[in-house]
C-alpha cells in the first residue's frame, strides 16, 4: 500500500478512537463499574508505556543494575514523587540516564 | 472604594490560557521526543514531507515512533495500520472519561478535541476537570491544551526531519517521552488502589510484551483497571465491617 494512503488511514483509525465515546457522549450511558474505571485510566495507560522502556529496553527482561533505563526511571521516580514538578523529573531522569551512560 | 473584583470568571480566553500554561511543563518531553521522531522517521526512508505530514494527520507520539520502527522493516501497509490502531486504542479510554464533561457541545467541537486528544493534553487536563470549578468553559481549557501540544508537536518534528542524522542516537532522546510519563503518574499513585492498579497494569504489560501488534498496552490497561476497582471494593468493604 502506499505509504501516504497508509497513513491517512492510520490517521483516521487514531481519529475514531478518539473520537468513539465524545462522539457518542448523551446517547449512551456508561453503567456505575465502568465510570469507577475510568479513574485509574490516565495511570494505568502510561505504566503500560513506561514499563516495558524500563525493564526492556531491548525487548526482552532486564532486571539488573546493568540497565541505565531502569536505574534512570526510578531516580525520575523518586524525583516526581518528592517534587511533583514534571521539569525536575525530566531533567533528572535525562540527566541519570547519560551519567549512566556514560558511566557504564 | 472600588468594589471587590468578581473571582475570575471562567471566559474562553482565561481557561485556553490556563490551559496552555497546564500544558507548559509537558512540552519539556515532548521537544526531544518529537525531534528524535523526525530523526527516526527520515531514517527509515519516509519522505520528509510525509515525515512532518504524519505528525499532523496521526499525531500520537508514540504510535510515530513506531511507525518509523514498521516502515523501516518495510510492513505492509495494512499491518501498519493495525499497529496503529491498536497502539492508540489507550485513547478510547481518555475519550471515555471525557465524555459525560462533552456532551453539551456542537459536534464541531466534539470533533476538534477528539483531533486534539494526546496522552499529555489529557494529563494535564485532568485537575482541571477534577477540580469541581465551574466547567461552563472547560472546552477551551482542553483547546488550550490540545493546541499547545499540537503546536510544540509539530515545531519538534519538523526540527528533527530537517536536522535527521545529526541528531545521535547515543542521547537517547526518545527516553524524554517515558520521563513524561513517570512525571505524569507519581503524583497520580495516591491511594491504595491506584498504586495497586498501576502495578498490575505494569506487571501485565511486561508480561504481555509478546503479544502482536503492541496488543499489550490495551490487555495491561483492562487488568491494571480491573485491579483498581477491584481493589477499592475491598476497602470499602473492609471499612464497613471495622
Amino acid at each position: 500500500m502506499n505509504l501516504w494512503l497508509t497513513m491517512l488511514l492510520a490517521g483516521l483509525a487514531t481519529f475514531l478512537i478518539r473520537y468513539s465515546f465524545i462522539g457518542t457522549a448523551g446517547r449512551l450511558s456508561a453503567p456505575a463499574w465502568f465510570r469507577h474505571m475510568l479513574r485509574f485510566v490516565p495511570i494505568v495507560a502510561l505504566t503500560a508505556l513506561i514499563w516495558p522502556d524500563l525493564l526492556m529496553p531491548a525487548g526482552e527482561l532486564q532486571l539488573s543494575l546493568r540497565n541505565p533505563r531502569l536505574l534512570a526511571g526510578l531516580i525520575a521516580a523518586l524525583v516526581a514523587w518528592r517534587s511533583q514538578n514534571i521539569f525536575l523529573t525530566i531533567g533528572a531522569g535525562m540527566l541519570a540516564l547519560w551519567g549512566l551512560q556514560w558511566a557504564m | 472604594m472600588t468594589p471587590p473584583a468578581p473571582a475570575a470568571a471562567p471566559t474562553p480566553r482565561r481557561e485556553f490560557a490556563a490551559g496552555l500554561a497546564a500544558v507548559s511543563p509537558l512540552l519539556l518531553g515532548a521537544v526531544p521526543f518529537g525531534l528524535i521522531y523526525g530523526a527516526l522517521a527520515v531514517q527509515a526512508g519516509i519522505p520528509p514531507l510525509l515525515a512532518v505530514a504524519i505528525s499532523s494527520i496521526v499525531f500520537a507520539g508514540s504510535a510515530q515512533f513506531m511507525i518509523t520502527k514498521l516502515v523501516a522493516a518495510a510492513t505492509p501497509g495494512l499491518l501498519i495500520v493495525l499497529s496503529v490502531f491498536i497502539i492508540n486504542l489507550r485513547h478510547a479510554l481518555y475519550s471515555a472519561a471525557l465524555a459525560d464533561k462533552l456532551a453539551h457541545l456542537p459536534a464541531r467541537w466534539k470533533i476538534l478535541l477528539a483531533y486534539l486528544l494526546t496522552d499529555e493534553a489529557y494529563a494535564a487536563a485532568i485537575r482541571r476537570m477534577e477540580s469541581g470549578k465551574d466547567a461552563t468553559q472547560v472546552h477551551w481549557f482542553l483547546c488550550g491544551t490540545g493546541f499547545g501540544l499540537w503546536l510544540v508537536w509539530q515545531l519538534s518534528c519538523i526540527a528533527g526531519v530537517l536536522l535527521g542524522a545529526r541528531i545521535p542516537a547515543a542521547w537517547s532522546l526518545d527516553f524524554a517521552g517515558t520521563l513524561t510519563f513517570i512525571a505524569i503518574v507519581v503524583p497520580l499513585l495516591k491511594d491504595r488502589a491506584s498504586t495497586g492498579a498501576m502495578l498490575v497494569a505494569g506487571m501485565v504489560a511486561v508480561a504481555a510484551f509478546a503479544l502482536p501488534h503492541k496488543l499489550f498496552i490495551i490487555v495491561a490497561a483492562l487488568a491494571g483497571m480491573a485491579a483498581g476497582v477491584l481493589i477499592d471494593q475491598l476497602v470499602e468493604r473492609r471499612q464497613a465491617r471495622a
